[in-house]
């Protein structure tokens, strides 16, 4: 054979031409599926939202049901819906707005540290999705994102309120990586269940809803307030109460379901 | 033919990948809490091994020896995009459980190890029936892990309950220790004593043999 196979020309040209065939192959692969990926993705969120609500109905398609559901963008320094104009000077879409990216945006976030950081999530967006649903022309339930720190991962979830915006329809993380059997417990449907009903707000306007270490005494004044912990699972069950507390009060979610309640949604 | 069959079915019980060789132990351990995971890791590990097998198989003259492990990374990597990129578009609930592990079959050692011991040295189609093989290989193991794992870690099967466990009224107490990676540990060395016990030809010599008991008298 004229080159050899360990000859620099060949080492090279075998070398580029491989790069280049699976180069192809690869780019094609990821731009071709794309769309596909996408669609799960969006499809996905929506499942978690309406399943936090308690919306999931087997008959009907995930896009029917979504359709009742309106996503609106929330301001939570002033604690009212982002306007026009604060959108368009923030640069956000609210159909696509991605809140994990916004909150490393230095412009579009502010950083948390120490005492102001109870969830451990270090940075917090300045807007928020939320998702508004309607039945017969008045808001029924309200949907919002939460997140926080657990035991070993962030744990990314929604948490649904009646139009009281106290009282919790439902709750549930869809993005977690707590211990399986122990923290990872969260996702068990007979615990989620225990939050229906639960109030968030006492008389003073604090949220105060936790979880209670040894499970909650119905003759507690507070029962109200308190869902039973995770068993082998403290630090999962303080990241959870931090994570809610934090979100529902007054660096989250409290100004803006505040003022719904006083002054309804326009 | 009977070559073909001894490729084909030779990895799953008398040459084991995980059992035998003690390869691929990291993804043994990872992904096996779940049964339907499992599987899904399982058949995605041996289409990239049988696939890289035959590819690097067809190029096997044109590598140049001072860069074929990269060459054959190449092809691993760009296949194992493949499939993370397909499990995402057409198996999305799978792909989010298994996460990094998909990329990660990458630097499993078996592909790598069939590539190198392999395909280097025989042609297309052999290579192609060996990486099945020793996906099978890989697959059985797994899958009898993962068996021993859900079942007595959530009492469940694909999912489904099986045992009726205590935190939804029934009778189990699971055993959360079996849904941790080390329980993946005591399930594989009990299935390797078993192969073992049945296969003796598989036992290794000892390194060192124990020498019998000294009594009191003869050690002063």
């Amino acid at each position: 054979m004229a080159s050899s196979n360990d000859s620099i020309q060949k080492t090279i040209i075998v070398a580029l031409s491989l790069c280049l065939v699976c180069s192809v192959f690869v780019a094609a692969a990821a731009v071709g599926l794309k769309p596909i990926q996408n669609a799960n993705k969006d499809l996905d969120r929506k499942r978690n939202i309406l399943s936090a609500a308690n919306m999931l109905d087997p008959s009907k398609s995930v896009d029917e049901i979504f359709s009742s559901v309106e996503a609106r963008i929330v301001n939570l320094q002033t604690g009212a819906f982002a306007t026009q104009a604060e959108l368009q000077a923030a640069g956000i879409d609210p159909v696509a707005y991605d809140q994990k990216a916004a909150a490393k945006n230095p412009q579009l976030s502010v950083a948390l540290s120490g005492e102001n950081d109870p969830a451990g999530i270090k940075r917090r967006a300045n807007f928020s999705s939320v998702y508004l649903v309607k039945a017969n022309n008045a808001l029924d339930k309200i949907i919002v994102p939460v997140h926080g720190y657990g035991l070993w991962s962030t744990m990314y979830g929604f948490i649904a309120l009646q139009n009281d915006f106290n009282t919790v329809i439902g709750f549930g993380f869809y993005d977690q990586g707590e211990t399986p059997g122990l923290g990872g417990e969260v996702d068990n449907p007979n615990w989620k269940a225990l939050w229906q009903g639960k109030l968030v707000y006492d008389e003073q306007g604090d949220a105060v809803i936790r979880l209670a270490k040894g499970g909650v005494d119905s003759s507690d004044p507070q029962a109200a307030h308190k869902i039973d912990g995770l068993s082998g699972a403290t630090l999962t069950s303080r990241g959870v109460t931090h994570l809610v507390q934090y979100w529902l009060g007054e660096e989250g979610f409290g100004p803006f379901l505040a003022k719904l309640r006083s002054e309804g949604v326009q | 033919m009977s070559n073909v069959k001894q490729v084909l079915f030779g990895p799953i019980l008398s040459n084991n990948p995980i059992a035998l060789q003690i390869l691929g132990i990291c993804s043994a351990l990872a992904v096996t809490s779940s049964l339907s995971v499992s599987l899904v890791m399982a058949i995605a590990l041996t289409l990239v091994t049988a696939f890289s097998g035959f590819f690097i198989a067809i190029i096997r003259n044109h590598i140049p020896n001072s860069i074929r492990i990269i060459v054959q990374m190449i092809i691993i990597a760009s296949l194992v995009i493949v499939v993370d990129q397909v499990l995402k578009a057409f198996a999305f609930e799978i792909s989010k459980q298994l996460s990094v592990f998909v990329g990660l079959i990458i630097t499993n050692c078996i592909v790598m190890g069939r590539a190198e011991a392999f395909a280097m040295k025989n042609g297309p189609v052999m290579s192609f029936v060996d990486g099945i093989g020793n996906g099978l290989g890989y697959s059985a193991m797994l899958i009898i892990v993962a068996f021993f794992r859900e079942l007595l870690g959530a009492g469940k099967l694909f999912g489904v309950e099986v045992f009726a466990t205590i935190q939804n009224g029934g009778w189990y107490q699971p055993n959360g220790l079996m849904l941790l990676p080390p329980s993946a540990f005591f399930v594989i060395g009990l299935v390797i004593w078993v192969l073992r016990a049945y296969k003796t030809e598989q036992v290794e010599e000892p390194e060192f043999k124990i020498a019998a008991n000294s009594r009191a008298q003869e050690a002063l």
